[in-house]
């Protein structure tokens, strides 16, 4: 099973999941709110957003895809053939 | 009357623990009669915790709350990025491919699982060997841990190295008692109460300072500096090399890498993966903020000592402290027994079996992994009595060691073209480096080599890429062995 073209925007969105989960755009921000320095929310709000996005991947059967499997596959898998195309995801 | 109160919770509660793994052993016994093959049916919420278990260690629990306290509440982002994000993105990179190919094949091992693609027992070895070599500074961790605990709780009155051999005690104890199989559901009992305690403390503790608000006012009158992100310890180069080498060394821990062939299906794989960053967050934000908050108090921390026991200690009932502490010892038992367990699987299946007695009855092959392990555990106990550096310090040492099998791995896992040779090359050449510039730190008769470069930026990291070069490069000049199978490592079967 071939990997559709759309599971591709999920690579750069694994990168900037990963890469903005340190909020550097708050760099030296010292602003305080709801009791806990600015960047402190950042990081909390985005691990939520990583939360949420995970689920989708799973949910939108690319978890599957992304291996050269078809979502039902079984273990031992019985595809078309196709080995992994590689694919390491980052 | 308080210094019996609190070393008799935390004695009773590691009792209690003790006595939870014997019954979950006994109950287990008849089911479990392979430990590895029984823990292919691992479920989610046990899966989910028993990896989050090895979070619960003196890392976690002591290292990171000292670390936020003398630089700043940073860490906590950190290692939510780390283990949060990027660790749940290698969950799937390297976890996912490996529980396929694992369930195909019928690894338990990762040094089984390479040692079959490629045909070479050697390799085999080496993994292993490299994989118990950092397990070693880790579990030593664990001991300073819990020595550092134990003098903050107890204000000195327990010297350090009585802590460290408390707990060191129960370990080996816990294996030789419960048993060489590893009961993941005491993890989970462990990890929830954990959980639960650390939030009761955080919540008790913010109160005591006048809520979230004053408490942060507090630390940033006496560490204005907390406020800002970055700065001091924390450069680019520090942030960056820590999150990466951290997060792929987690995934070659033994303990953690064995999890993703037990899985009992793909949907506990991908279920755990979602809920992974919320679950570290709930750990971190709080463990970590005490730290930090801690810094805006009056009370002193006494050298050698962990920063949250004494702190709750001042600002919690007595019991609460040692509640704390003693939960926090518990889970680092159970953790370093499941790395003891995973580490003598490694020991008994690619060391000593191929190499030494092939023929080596089921027995005697229990009774060499229970003396290994009180051996390992001993020999820790003891390297842990030099406190070679901070609890962070030693754990990054384990945790790139680790970092540096990471690349050949995906390689061996996504490139079919990879060879033996380009492996071992791949594997050992930067693991003899970070050797050397651990030791050099150790020996006194060698020049120190630096740990970092330019600001913070990890040697390591550096030896990472070395050791994907190496894997990639080697490999593209030296041909496929007869013995290796790359088809061992593709997805879908012919």
């Amino acid at each position: 099973m071939t990997r559709s073209r759309s599971d591709l925007v999920w690579i750069p969105t694994f990168a900037i999941l990963v890469a903005f989960a340190v909020p550097w755009p708050l760099w030296g921000v010292d602003r305080v709110v709801a009791g806990l320095p600015v960047w402190i929310w950042w990081h909390v709000g985005w691990l939520g957003l990583c939360a949420a996005l995970f689920a989708l991947f799973v949910r939108s059967g690319a978890w599957e895809r992304g291996m050269g499997r078809r979502a039902a596959d079984p273990v031992d898998g019985t595809g078309n053939g196709a080995v992994d195309r590689g694919g390491d995801r980052r | 009357m308080t210094l019996g109160l609190s070393l008799g919770i935390v004695v009773g509660y590691l009792v209690v623990a003790l006595a939870l793994g014997l019954v979950a052993y006994r109950v287990s016994e008849t089911t479990a009669e392979d430990y590895y093959l029984a823990s292919r049916s691992i479920g989610t919420l046990v899966l989910l915790f028993t990896t989050f278990a090895t979070l619960l260690s003196a890392f976690t629990f002591f290292g990171g709350p000292n670390l936020a306290y003398a630089a700043g509440p940073e860490w906590l982002v950190v290692m939510g990025t780390l283990d949060g994000v990027l660790f749940a993105v290698l969950w799937y990179v390297i976890g996912y491919k490996q529980w396929l190919i694992g369930a195909r094949n019928g690894y338990v091992t990762l040094g089984e699982m390479l040692g079959d693609r490629f045909g070479s027992t050697g390799l085999r070895a080496l993994v292993a060997g490299v994989s118990l070599l950092w397990l070693f500074p880790y579990v030593m961790l664990q001991q300073m841990g819990a020595g550092e605990a134990l003098v903050g709780l107890t204000n000195g009155a327990v010297p350090y190295w009585g802590g460290a051999a408390l707990i060191t005690g129960f370990m080996i104890l816990y294996v030789a008692v419960a048993g060489l199989r590893g009961v993941a559901w005491t993890d989970t009992l462990q990890g929830l109460f954990m959980l639960s305690v650390v939030w009761i403390a955080a919540a008790w503790v913010v109160s005591s300072l006048g809520g979230v608000g004053a408490a942060t006012e507090g630390m940033l009158a006496a560490r204005p500096e907390f406020g800002s992100f970055g700065g001091g310890t924390y450069s680019v180069g520090f942030i960056v090399s820590t999150a990466i080498t951290i997060a792929f060394g987690v995934t070659m821990f033994p303990q953690i890498n064995q999890r993703f062939f037990v899985a009992k299906s793909a949907a506990t794989l991908k279920r755990s993966f979602a809920l992974w960053p919320v679950l570290v967050l709930l750990l971190f934000v709080p463990a970590f903020m005490l730290g930090a908050w801690a810094a805006g108090t009056p009370v002193t921390v006494p050298e050698n000592a962990n920063v949250l026991p004494v702190v709750l200690n001042e600002y919690a009932p007595t019991w609460l402290a040692a509640v704390v502490v003693a939960g926090a010892m518990a889970a680092m038992m159970s953790s370093s027994d499941s790395m003891l367990l995973s580490g003598s699987s490694y020991f008994t299946r690619d060391l000593y079996r191929p190499l030494i007695d092939a023929d080596a009855s089921e027995r005697r092959e229990a009774w060499i992994a229970r003396i290994g392990v009180a051996a390992f555990a001993t020999l820790a106990f003891v390297a842990s009595l030099f406190r070679p550096g901070t609890l962070i310090e030693v754990g990054d040492t384990a945790f790139s060691g680790f970092a540096l099998l990471a690349l050949p791995v995906i390689c061996a896992l996504y490139w079919p073209r990879t060879t033996r040779t380009g492996m071992i090359a791949g594997v050992a050449v930067p693991q003899a480096i970070y050797l050397a510039v651990v030791l050099s730190a150790v020996v006194d008769a060698v020049p120190t080599l630096p740990r970092t470069v330019a600001g913070g930026w990890d040697v390591a990291l550096g030896l990472m890429l070395l050791s994907g070069a190496l894997t990639v490069g080697v490999s593209l000049v030296t041909a496929p062995t007869e013995e290796g199978d790359a088809s061992r490592f593709a997805v879908v079967s012919d």
